[in-house]
């Protein structure tokens, strides 16, 4: 039996008082597919850094080929044929192709003039050696995400690497990008060369990996082959949440006019004719493959898609929603899936990043009026059970689930008719996502509000839509469980939805 | 090998012939020069004389040579304001050094002046690399601070021609091609400049710290995880700004004749401009030496006609302040235009 290229016994790691991993093994055997599957903060980040030398473990063993190594360090882990992909792809953009792969090289040979003649043929070689035809003197810059991609793969390579790690290598990839990336990954491994992806993307990566390892709370759940788990498995082991008995019931109770109806909605090459009605207090999910428009249905509700053709009716009227400010006035409320970048500002305190968006109704003639803005912040805070002792601490803080409900917290000060949820609880704790989960029931309940959850993550959307919609290429395809024909058996539904996303792959 | 999947990646901006003018912005900048001559020389047809050509080159020396140094600076994704107060102090304490040392001569002088300006601008280089702070703020810190105290400690008299060192005042009026211009000859000085840009250029393009510059401009961590050492290349960038700039305020004393403690106020944004109108990005990573020696061309030109014109020098200033923002601008949309 051969010795595993790379193993991990017990490894733990703390930062400040956190464990970030808590005695963890792994093995990638020479040449396998390993996925490394969990979700944000299960210590998927920190174990690439470990493997990669930048970080130092402070107890366990890291094996190479079967040979212990004392001290990993970033140098040590290219010397034996580790290397990595970062989300952000590590690379020049106002540089060319040509300088961008070339450019490692020569620095860490120590020259001080550049050959560019010398520089050209290098990245031609490595060009070559991944199959695949870029433009050398493209700036990297004007390349779409899959050409940077594919520069950082071929960079990679040229360390004739034994073991090459890809972070998240798929999220901002359209599907039919992500099945070239897989051919150039089945090409490189082919020619002997692990490939370790890390990702909480389960769909795409049962397709291709071969062997899956289960990260939570820092510490391995589960691992195996990978046809010994299924989807909604993996889903379950990683957030560790059990999937809710009971779905959310909604009685459609007999108002006049849906909350929201949405006839053959279309924005040229994304969406096609979506068709949708949802009623006062239904949470409604949406799910689907990575490039099903699934994002641009909640972007065109919220005014980003504004060159879109149908008609929208909010309690019957209809409205145009052509700008941010024109959903924000007929009371949509989007919360995004990259709350980071998109909706925090993170050393500002709760009370600022909860009131930020309702200033105009905390202000008399343009002067904010203190003690209303005091109610309202105090309101959001007890509303959305955000735990902290104060409003006035930066947000940065708080754990991601109370930074998710500062996020929730915002809109919900508006009142919202409409609420859509992208990926909720991304990165959220096991305990902090059910407390969400309650909150947002409670909120469509008390409110009448019309909720859509977007979502990988198919037990949450089970477990708390009344109904779970399928978008496959810019159209709703399918309506998978629906508790108007009565309350269903919440694991056959997931089994259910899980079946037709992967036939739709 | 063969793959089953080769799709050709290219450049993505929308036709080929847009996207080659787009990589070239000298072009834009050329153009813009020969549009401006053609136009002043049909107003006044006395431009396109030998001798106003020449003063009109000469004038780019000192704008260019300063502009040089801004341009490393700000292809790194930095800025630097504080580098007329360089100059000046620079120029300033040579000067005066010589005066009471009674020295006189043209090569220890420029050593020194350098030296100077190289010191000033490793101590930008310690508080943005050491301290991480934003260069603006750190350049206009050291830039007041230098010019009070070279007013404050060390004079703020004007030492006019009478005091000048001869050997400097001899240096700044070397002439050549005297005949052509009937009577009034090419400064040198645009020789030295010219041999400088080239130096610039050769620095930026072949070494692997004029790359660095240029990586780090385009990502720092990108840098850092590609081996460059980054401390080295941003005091590299502002000690050799700081030094271009020392040599440029001893070189304009001694073609002005005149070494004024006050003199140069202001200059960084002429400077700034050019540079930006030579298609140099205020985001960092994009720029080249010729670019930059046609901003400073063509920002020099429109100014002087101006004056040549008869109209008002107040309206250099409109001019100056309008090209800065036009041409950031410009570049802006060349930018998001590549990443489209």
């Amino acid at each position: 039996m051969t010795a595993p290229l790379l193993e991990l016994r017990d490894v733990v790691r703390h930062f400040g008082g956190v464990k970030a991993l808590d005695g963890v093994s792994l093995s990638i055997m020479p040449g396998e597919i390993h996925c490394l599957a969990g979700e944000n903060g299960s210590g998927k980040s920190t174990l690439i850094k470990i493997v990669s030398g930048v970080n130092t473990i402070d107890r366990g063993h890291i094996l190479v080929d079967g040979t212990l190594v004392d001290t990993m360090t970033p140098r040590l882990a290219i010397a034996h044929g580790i290397q990595v992909i970062y989300q952000d792809f590590s690379l020049f953009g106002n540089l060319t192709v040509a300088e961008n792969l070339a450019l490692g090289a020569e620095v860490r040979a120590g020259r001080r003039l550049v050959n560019w003649r010398r520089m050209r043929a290098h990245a031609q070689a490595a060009v070559d050696r991944l199959g695949v035809a870029l433009d050398l003197d493209a700036t990297v810059d004007s390349l779409p995400t899959s050409g940077r991609q594919l520069v950082a793969i071929a960079r990679a390579l040229m360390a004739d690497p034994l073991l090459l790690i890809m972070d998240e290598p798929t999220t901002t990839l359209t599907s039919r990008e992500v099945a070239a990336l897989f051919d150039v990954v089945r090409d490189i491994q082919s020619r002997g060369i692990a490939v370790l992806f890390v990702s909480h993307k389960m769909r795409e990566m049962l397709a291709i990996s071969e062997r899956i390892t289960i990260l939570r709370s820092g510490l391995v759940v589960a691992g195996g082959p990978i046809g010994q788990f299924d989807e909604a498995g993996i889903t379950r082991l990683m957030t560790g949440s059990e999937i809710a008995e009971d779905p959310y019931l909604w009685d459609a109770s007999p108002a006049t006019h849906p909350v929201l109806a949405v006839r053959d909605l279309s924005v040229r090459g994304v969406l096609h004719d979506i068709n949708l009605t949802i009623g006062a207090g239904e949470i409604v999910g949406v799910s689907g493959l990575l490039g099903s428009g699934r994002t641009e249905l909640a972007l065109a509700l919220f005014g980003l898609l504004p060159s879109y053709t149908g008609t929208v009716q909010i309690d019957g009227r209809d409205v145009a929603l052509r700008s941010v400010r024109h959903a924000i006035a007929n009371r949509i409320a989007y919360v995004p899936e990259d709350r980071l970048t998109e909706g925090l500002f993170l050393p500002e305190s709760i009370d600022i990043n909860l009131l930020c968006a309702s200033f105009d109704r905390l202000s008399r003639g343009g002067v904010l009026r203190p003690e209303a803005m005091r109610d309202a912040a105090a309101s959001a805070i007890r509303d959305m059970a955000i735990a902290t002792p104060t409003g006035e601490r930066p947000v940065v803080e708080l754990s991601g689930g109370n930074q998710q409900r500062v996020v929730i917290g915002r809109w919900l000060l508006r009142h919202p008719r409409i609420l859509i949820l992208n990926g909720p609880t991304v990165g959220v704790d096991v305990g902090s996502k059910a407390g969400i989960h309650r909150t947002v029931r409670r909120l469509a309940r008390e409110h009448g509000m019309a909720v859509i959850m977007i979502s990988d993550d198919l037990p949450e959307l089970i477990g708390n839509c009344n109904r779970v919609l399928v978008m496959h290429r810019g159209r709703l395809v399918d309506e998978v469980a629906d508790t108007r024909n009565g309350p269903y058996e919440t694991r056959r539904a997931e089994r259910a939805l899980s079946d037709r996303l992967r036939e739709l792959a | 090998m063969s793959n089953t999947l080769t799709p050709v990646l290219s450049g993505r901006a929308d036709s080929p012939r847009l996207a080659w003018v787009l990589k070239r912005p000298e072009l834009g900048v050329g153009g813009l020069a020969v549009v401006a001559m053609v136009v002043i020389g049909s107003i006044n047809p006395a431009f396109w004389d030998a001798a106003n050509l020449f003063s009109l080159l000469r004038a780019n020396v000192i704008t260019g040579i300063l502009a040089l140094g801004v341009m490393i600076v700000m292809l790194s994704g930095g800025i630097d304001v504080s580098f007329p107060a360089f100059a000046i102090a620079a120029m300033y304490l040579t000067i005066k050094g010589m005066i009471a040392l009674g020295y006189d001569g043209v090569v220890l002088p420029f050593a020194v002046a350098t030296m100077i300006g190289l010191l000033l601008g490793l101590i930008n280089g310690l508080f943005v690399y050491g301290l991480r702070m934003i260069p603006l703020i750190v350049t206009l810190g050291t830039g007041t601070a230098v010019r009070g105290l070279l007013l404050g400690a060390v004079g703020s008299s004007q030492i006019n021609i009478d005091r000048m060192p001869p050997a400097l005042i001899g240096f700044g009026r070397l002439e050549f091609l005297r005949s052509v211009g009937g009577g009034n000859g090419l400064s040198t000085m645009v020789v030295l400049y010219a041999a400088l840009a080239v130096m610039v250029h050769l620095m930026l393009r072949h070494t692997l710290i004029g790359r660095s510059i240029f990586a780090l401009g385009g990502s720092e961590e990108a840098a850092r995880r590609a081996g460059f050492n980054v401390r080295t290349t941003i005091f590299f960038i502002y000690g050799m700004a700081g030094a271009l700039a020392g040599c440029t305020g001893l070189l304009h004393g001694s073609m002005i004749w005149v070494a004024n403690p006050r003199d140069m106020v202001g200059i960084e944004l002429d400077v700034i401009a050019a540079v930006v109108l030579g298609g140099t990005s205020i985001f960092g990573g994009r720029g080249s030496v010729m670019g930059t020696m046609l901003g400073v061309f063509t920002l020099v030109l429109l100014t002087n006609s101006l004056i040549i014109m008869h109209i008002d020098t107040t309206w250099q200033r409109i001019v100056t302040g309008s090209i800065v923002i036009l041409a950031a601008a410009a570049t802006s949309w060349r930018d998001r235009r590549i990443a489209a």
